[in-house]
């Protein structure tokens, strides 16, 4: 039992940008314009021209709806969007559109691997609203000259999901980033690689205090660091006989402190209302169509690898933690024995591409199947692999090619006989050590049989054949 | 004053540059500073267009003049404001592609109240309209423009917008025909909102016929505007002189204190005249138009204070020249916009505020829906209720102005009609001395076809509508 010794509660509001529709939420702009020049996605409703209105795109709605159920959700029958009134150049109405009263869910939770195992972390709610612009600074915030505004990101679908204050420390916020992002890249709504693509303030409060929001978070790292420099500040206060205010503060990334944001912008009265220009959507009945093509979820995935595959857990959930590595591996499992590839993929690859800083995309699953396909065979041995995968990874090639150039093939019988009568022949003493009881004489005579075969031979068969010998 | 059968035949008989060019010669003379934007370049362009195309379409070669809140591309659109100085839309109005696409030529863009804030237009930014029939009078408001044009004879037809009796309002003052359609009759694209829950476009003339063919071209469901109905019907069609059987609802409540003896008398002539065609009457109880006027205007300038939050210097209109962002907004604002409509902004954001929300935005709504149900409850008995539009006759230009409490009462037998939604059409019924006098005929929601065929019989029995102001 984790017993949170500083009292830390942390609830965190995600906004996910819902880059994978094809159009924005109230207007029809394209939403594919990361490689295209500023304000070149535009038209008069996400610009706010005078006139124009905003028209719900149904497909985010929908995409909604399953974020909702997929983080365990209660689904609304009725929706509606209201206006939050503040001024802000990125903002071309005055007003965003969002959600208040009647979000379009609300009462989930998403299991995290917590402090103390398993850990609860309940959703308060997952609501739409659209994207402000992009404030674009000539060099740092304070010292440009001039600001530009971008309004390619204006009016793109959002979701704002809010967990209640249910983690105790920064690793369990990444770990609800982590299983958060999984879970959306999972329902294929979301690009978390493109930019801006989610973004995070975090709610923290140590021993029952005021808690401080921080923004501008931009990586789960990012939040660890944020929220791990909150509590030795917050603590520091309370330790000097101060208290803890509520109030905004402005995460400096390069620096990784947290800084206060005194303004008069924070004290905020939003004045929401219903949108007039939106009738309340009537979303009852949606629910049941969409759960019914929801995809298997990072969960659901573990436990049934563990019990297809019969791998272990540990293995189960590290194939599943990203999608394109649980499909990786259920492609090369498939055709290759199940716990061998579970083996492979995640004790060596999955570390060989995180030491280069590469994804899945840059291993061939065919390379996966031949390297196993050796493995298994007994043409090559385990270290043989290793060398074969980390030099794919490095110079490219094909698994034969690299067992041919570098000379991995497994040498075997009668040769490593040969070498194991040579090894008894030259190593009198060490012999007559290992027949008076001292089993560690043996390994240095299979080290000069593996010497002898040029590290081909398999240890555990050079072990044996020396033992049949002596014996 | 030319009927649209009568411009057709003379468009076909002679050409359509001859008939714009007649209507731009009256405004170049004219002395009722009825246009902010006289569009007469690409009149006569479209006109010569239309002339070697063969006049095609309901309205072909015919002039129209278009209140100044409604976005015409390529042609300023100011809203009588300073605040959007120099802001030329990039696109048309759904009711501007439907004028283009029938053949109507966009004459210029009529004056009216800033931001169609006011019942005078004495608000605008660009001096105030004179009313046709004494210069020395208002034309009502806020399209004042738009009806002083078509009474002036500067524009056989025009639109405006009716927000809380803006068409009706100087379609009375200024002895014209005016129409509010059911709340999402006509799309509201491109129409710059003032208070979104409660306008509508609406077309003016000197008849009904000539209101009803306009209102046929600009009607029916626009995707662009979720707040629009599928309601496509041909309204000329319900233009038949008979009104046997017709059962006309009269509200005492809008006979109420404070309305002209003249007004009083012409309007209960009118409902005799009818009933000596075959309609009948009743007494109607609408119980809570008492408290209709505070109702409307918190919800309006709730609307409002959001709907104008846009106007920020940014993106278009009038920029000062300050360095940082919270001084050009505000300066902007200090600069751009004139007394009526910073009241309104003011007094909108204190009632959405934390504190006030609950107490006067709320409150209204319910409000609202005791208006409803009022004409709910009438309508089951009644066809048609039939009130005076304006309580008087036009006022004296400045009379009103310095008094905001005493114009917003002249507002109280038209706002009840918005907030319920249900249409309301404004035609002449006598006169006051030499100022005409307007009644209005009320509907059912989406029951266009009984105001119209009552007011046409009306017409058709009577001359009111044939007296044209001196000048």
């Amino acid at each position: 039992m984790y017993q949170n010794p500083d009292g830390v509660m942390i609830g965190l509001e995600v906004h996910v940008q819902l880059n994978k529709l094809k159009t924005k939420v109230f207007c029809g702009c394209s939403t594919d314009y990361h490689n295209d020049p500023p304000n070149s996605h535009v038209c008069p409703v996400c610009l706010g021209l005078p006139g124009s209105l905003p028209v719900i795109n149904k497909k985010a709605v929908e995409s909604a709806i399953k974020i909702g159920l997929a983080l365990n959700c209660t689904v609304e029958e009725h929706t509606q969007f209201y206006r939050k009134n503040y001024y802000y150049p990125d903002l071309p109405k005055g007003f965003q559109i969002t959600q208040y009263d009647f979000p379009i869910s609300s009462g989930g939770y998403i299991m995290i691997e917590g402090e103390d195992g398993e850990h609860r972390v309940g959703i308060t709610r997952a609501h739409m609203e659209e994207d402000p612009g992009r404030l674009v600074h000539e060099g740092t915030i304070d010292k440009s000259k001039y600001t530009l505004i971008d309004y390619n990101r204006s009016g793109m679908a959002l979701i704002e999901i809010v967990s209640d204050p249910d983690m105790r420390s920064p690793k369990e916020a990444r770990r609800y980033l982590d299983k958060l992002r999984n879970i959306l890249e999972y329902l294929d709504i979301f690009d978390g690689d493109l930019e801006g693509a989610l973004r995070v303030d975090a709610n923290i409060s140590i021993m029952g205090g005021q808690r401080a929001e921080i923004k501008n978070i931009s990586s789960h790292k990012g939040a660890e660091r944020a929220l791990l420099f909150e509590i030795v500040r917050q603590k520091n206060v309370l330790r000097r006989g101060g208290v803890v205010v509520q109030e905004t503060r402005h995460f400096d990334e390069a620096r990784e402190i947290t800084l206060s944001m005194r303004s008069k912008e924070e004290a905020h009265d939003y004045r929401y209302f219903p949108e007039p220009d939106l009738v309340p959507l009537k979303i009852s009945g949606w629910a049941p169509a969409i759960k019914a093509t929801l995809p298997e979820l990072p969960d659901a995935r573990r436990m049934r690898f563990v019990e297809q595959y019969s791998i272990a857990d540990d293995h189960a959930k590290a194939l599943t933690s990203e999608l394109k590595v649980a499909i990786f591996y259920e492609e090369v499992a498939k055709k290759a024995h199940p716990k061998t590839a579970a083996v492979w993929i995640c004790d060596v690859l999955k570390g060989e591409l995180n030491y280069r800083d590469l994804t899945i995309e840059a291993f061939k699953k065919e390379h996966m199947l031949s390297v196993i396909e050796l493995l298994v065979s007994k043409k090559i041995t385990e270290d043989g692999a290793v060398d074969i995968i980390r030099t794919l990874l490095d110079k490219g090639g094909s698994p034969i090619e690299i067992v041919k150039e570098k000379g991995l093939m497994k040498v075997e019988g009668d040769i490593v006989s040969m070498a194991a009568e040579e090894a008894i022949k030259e190593n009198p003493a060490a012999v007559a050590d290992f027949k008076a009881g001292k089993e560690k004489a043996l390994n240095s005579l299979v080290g000069v049989v593996m010497k002898k075969t040029k590290g081909r031979a398999d240890a555990r068969a050079v072990r044996e054949i020396l033992l049949g010998k002596l014996g | 004053m030319a009927s649209i059968n009568e411009l057709k035949e003379r468009i076909h008989a002679d050409s359509s540059v001859e008939i714009v060019t007649e209507y731009l010669e009256i405004i170049e003379k004219s002395k009722l500073n009825a246009f902010i934007t006289v569009a007469k370049e690409s009149a006569l362009l479209r006109a010569k267009e239309i002339d070697s195309n063969g006049h095609e379409g309901p309205l072909a070669g015919i002039p129209i003049a278009i209140k100044d809140n409604i976005s015409t591309k390529g042609i300023k659109t100011t809203c009588a404001s300073k605040i959007l100085t120099g802001y030329i839309p990039p696109y048309d109005a759904h009711v501007i592609e439907k004028l283009k696409n029938a053949g109507a030529i966009i004459i210029g863009k009529a004056n009216m109240d800033e931001f169609a804030m006011g019942s005078s237009t004495e608000t605008s930014f660009y001096g105030p309209t004179l009313n046709p029939w004494d210069t020395t009078r208002v034309p009502g408001g806020s399209s004042g423009g738009s009806a002083a044009a078509v009474a002036g004879s500067e524009a056989p037809l025009s639109l405006g917008s009716d927000t809380g009796g803006s068409v009706r309002c100087p379609a009375s003052f200024c002895g014209v025909v005016g129409l509010k359609p059911t709340y999402g009759v006509i799309s509201r694209y491109g129409l710059i909102s003032y208070a979104n829950s409660l306008e509508q476009i609406g077309p003016f003339a000197t008849s009904v016929r000539d209101v009803t063919t306009l209102f046929d071209v600009i009607a029916g469901q626009d995707p662009r505007d979720s707040t629009s109905v599928n309601r496509e019907a041909n309204y000329s069609s319900a233009l038949i002189n008979d009104v046997k059987g017709l059962k006309i609802g009269v509200p005492e409540e809008y006979f109420g204190e404070g309305t002209d003896k003249n007004v009083d008398r012409s309007v209960r002539d009118a409902i005799n005249t009818l009933e000596e065609l075959g309609a009948t009457s009743i007494e109607v109880k609408m119980p809570n138009t008492k408290y209709a006027l505070s109702a409307y205007y918190v919800i309006a300038m709730s609307e409002a204070s959001s709907n104008l939050a846009r106007f920020d210097g940014m993106r278009y209109g009038l920029r000062t020249e300050d360095s940082d962002w919270h001084t050009t907004f505000s300066r902007v604002r200090a600069a751009g916009f004139g007394e009526e409509v910073k009241r309104r902004i003011l007094l909108g954001t204190y009632a959405l505020s934390a504190g006030y929300h609950d107490k006067y935005y709320l409150k209204a709504l319910k409000i609202r829906t005791l208006i409803k149900q009022d004409f709910e409850r009438a309508f089951k008995d009644v066809d048609v209720l039939i009130a005076p539009t304006m309580p008087y006759p036009a006022f004296k230009l400045g009379e009103k102005i310095d008094d905001p409490i005493s114009l917003y009462l002249a507002d109280v037998d038209t706002v009840p009609i918005n907030l319920a939604g249900v249409p309301s059409i404004s035609l002449p019924c006598g006169f006051s001395g030499r100022l005409p006098i307007g009644m209005q005929v009320i509907g059912k929601h989406f029951d266009e076809a009984a105001i119209l065929r009552t007011a046409y019989t009306f017409e058709e029995n009577t001359d009111f509508h044939t007296r044209q102001p001196e000048g």
